[in-house]
């Protein structure tokens, strides 16, 4: 007996290894995307953008003559909603991102191992053998790819609520040019993927702390609460000194992608942010479930 | 690599980390398929389990027995690299745990503190997806091997329905189930009957028996008595996280001391019989005396009983029940009628 047929079951050749990771993958998206709490959120995430969109188109002939660049009250974009569809998607995002978004994300992320050792999934899937770096690298790409979608399916759907109920066109930016719709969705789409990183930060905080706990309700409100401080803390002038250190502090930075010039620095400092906070905080789900006792 | 082991290895997989190690380790390897050695745990500053021996036997029964709260499961929980150990080694079909978890485990099946599985999914995609987790398992033969596992414990009809709608019979059989998705060499289940009904502590122990018939190696942990004794052929049995009692089930019953029974009216004489041939612990109770034999034939007692002129309407050797035996060696608080 040769040693190759031997090794040939357990040492898969690469592609074979990578085929069966894609497996798992498909299965964890699968739970991901099927379970119907998950649906709903994602629900009342696609929601919003329909009620911002009926709320401003039905009140925008009283309140104002629709259009125009006035930079009055209420959240950046507002007023330039009637004037252009597109900008539905904007406001959209701005207004998710300070609450429901990351109540969503930090909802899934929280329960991804919490929720698993809670059920007892967890001991059947280690026993498999699943493989712990393997399961948590599982569970971080599912995270990032349902951070991912959230963010693309509010857009999606904000874009498409905007183009029925308000004029769609060339797309007037924040420095005053307009580009070509063309552009301005493109524009749209790294908005929503800058906005999807900050969220798979986010996402790595709660990966973080989910391995810490075999309660998924306490992962997810710490993660809420961190989320929440941090907010609070980027809006107290007097702590400006941790402002850029905070994990939310560069989630709106994505206007700068509405400008010409595009005001690299300020996306370079928060996708730098957002990579080191998911560094971090991987190396510690790493370092805490590949050890933990698994007594759930 | 011996030709002997290295058939089954292809097929399980696993094979290249499980090279056996020479010479005595190589032994020890083939022939136990659990060993463990002072394996303990501490959790803060309780002792679950105090450093155990255990020996199990490849293509034995072997009953894992004690109390709720004598450090089965963790011991269990230790074996299957849920939790590291404080102490000692352990080593599971020759492979040391838990460095060599991914190596060995797919080819150990377990069945750990009850069925868990997600409610919102069927039986059968409950089962597809462990099989996803599984880096030997092929992809190809997925849909046969899990209907072949449903229809091994019986689910193959519900294997749709979803799992929340599965009565506890049914779950405990698909977590059996789960155990059958590859061939294995060591099934390790944690009170597999638990919570059932006779009806299905009965299906439960039937389908262990038809895996310990494919020689695969079975450690089952239980605290009732009777679903050992009729399936097991050796057991361990714990005591406040130590192992009590090690070895087969009949060096077991043969700890317990042989007492003679004698049914007769004259009980008076007849317990002062006994008393003259030197038996102790002579103890009269209604119609019936009873004694510890020693080392004296019941024969003789017999024929000396009837020499004295005592009436004997019936006379037994009765043996220690296992359930004394048990309650000797875990003292008080054992559930032994479950």
């Amino acid at each position: 007996m040769s040693t190759a047929d031997v090794a040939a079951p357990a040492a898969l050749s690469q592609p074979a290894a990578v085929a069966r990771w894609l497996r798992l993958l498909r299965s964890e998206l699968r739970l991901t995307f099927g379970r119907k709490r998950n649906l709903v959120l994602l629900a009342v995430l696609a929601a919003v953008p329909v009620l911002l969109g009926l709320v401003l188109r039905f009140s925008s002939g009283a309140s104002n003559g629709g259009g125009g660049g006035g930079n009055g009250n209420g959240p950046a974009f507002l007023s330039q909603v009637t004037g252009n569809g597109v900008f539905l998607a904007f406001l959209t995002l701005v207004v998710e991102s300070t609450l429901i978004l990351p109540l969503v994300v930090a909802i899934v992320t929280g329960d991804s191992i919490a929720g698993e050792a809670n059920r007892g999934t967890l001991r059947y899937l280690l026993t498999v053998p699943a493989g712990r770096t393997r399961l948590l690298g599982i569970k971080l790409t599912a995270n990032v790819a349902f951070c991912a979608g959230a963010c693309l399916l509010v857009s999606a759907v904000a874009v498409a609520v905007g183009a029925v109920l308000f004029p769609v066109g060339p797309v007037t930016l924040l420095s005053g040019n307009a580009v070509p719709l063309g552009d301005g969705l493109l524009r749209l789409l790294f908005v929503t993927l800058y906005l999807a990183a900050a969220m798979a930060a986010l996402g790595a905080i709660g990966l973080a702390i989910s391995t810490l706990t075999e309660h998924p309700i306490g992962a997810i409100a710490a993660v809420l609460v961190i989320a929440l401080a941090s907010e609070v803390a980027d809006s107290v002038s007097q702590l400006n000194v941790i402002h850029p250190y905070l994990p939310t502090h560069w989630w709106l930075s994505f206007d700068s992608l509405l400008r010409v010039p595009i005001v690299w620095p300020e996306l370079g400092h928060g996708l730098l942010s957002f990579a080191v906070y998911i560094v971090i905080f991987c190396s510690i789900a790493w370092a805490r479930f590949t050890t933990a006792d698994v007594t759930s | 690599m011996s030709l002997g082991t290295g058939q089954d290895e292809v097929s399980f997989g696993g094979a290249e980390r499980v090279e056996p190690k020479p010479s005595s380790l190589n032994v020890d390897a083939s022939g136990l398929a659990i060993a463990t050695m002072g394996l303990a745990k501490r959790f803060r500053d309780q002792l679950a389990v105090a450093g155990i021996d255990l020996a199990v036997p490849r293509g034995t029964v072997y009953g894992f027995l004690g109390p709720n709260g004598s450090g089965k499961t963790t011991t269990i929980r230790m074996l299957l690299g849920l939790i590291q150990p404080t102490g000692g080694s352990q080593r599971l079909l020759g492979v040391s745990m838990p460095a060599g978890a991914n190596a060995v485990l797919p080819r150990v099946g377990s069945l750990v503190e009850g069925p868990a599985f997600y409610p919102q999914l069927s039986g059968l995609d409950n089962l597809a997806r462990l099989d996803a987790a599984d880096r030997t398992a092929s992809p190809r033969t997925a849909a046969a091997r899990i209907d072949a596992a449903l229809d091994r414990v019986g689910l193959l009809p519900a294997g749709g329905k979803h799992y929340r709608a599965y009565s506890l019979g049914m779950k405990q059989r698909l977590a059996i189930a789960a155990g059958l998705l590859q061939p294995r060499e060591l099934m390790i289940l944690d009170e597999p009957t638990n919570g059932l009904d006779p009806q299905g502590t009965r299906e439960v122990r039937s389908l262990i028996k038809q895996i310990a018939a494919d020689g695969t190696t079975v450690f089952v942990s239980s605290h009732l008595l009777a679903e050992v004794e009729q399936i097991c052929s050796h057991v361990g049995v714990m005591r406040a996280g130590e192992l009590v009692f090690q070895g087969t089930l009949e060096e077991l019953r043969g700890r317990g001391t042989p007492r003679i029974l004698v049914r007769t009216g004259e009980t008076t004489l007849a317990s002062r019989v006994l008393d003259r041939l030197g038996l102790t612990d002579v103890r009269a109770d209604g119609r019936e005396v009873t004694a510890q034999l020693g080392e004296l034939a019941p024969e003789t007692v017999c024929a000396e009983l009837v020499h004295a002129g005592v009436p004997v309407a019936g006379l037994e050797t009765p043996r220690a029940s296992l359930e004394d035996l048990f309650v000797e060696l875990t003292g008080e608080g054992f559930d032994v009628n479950g």
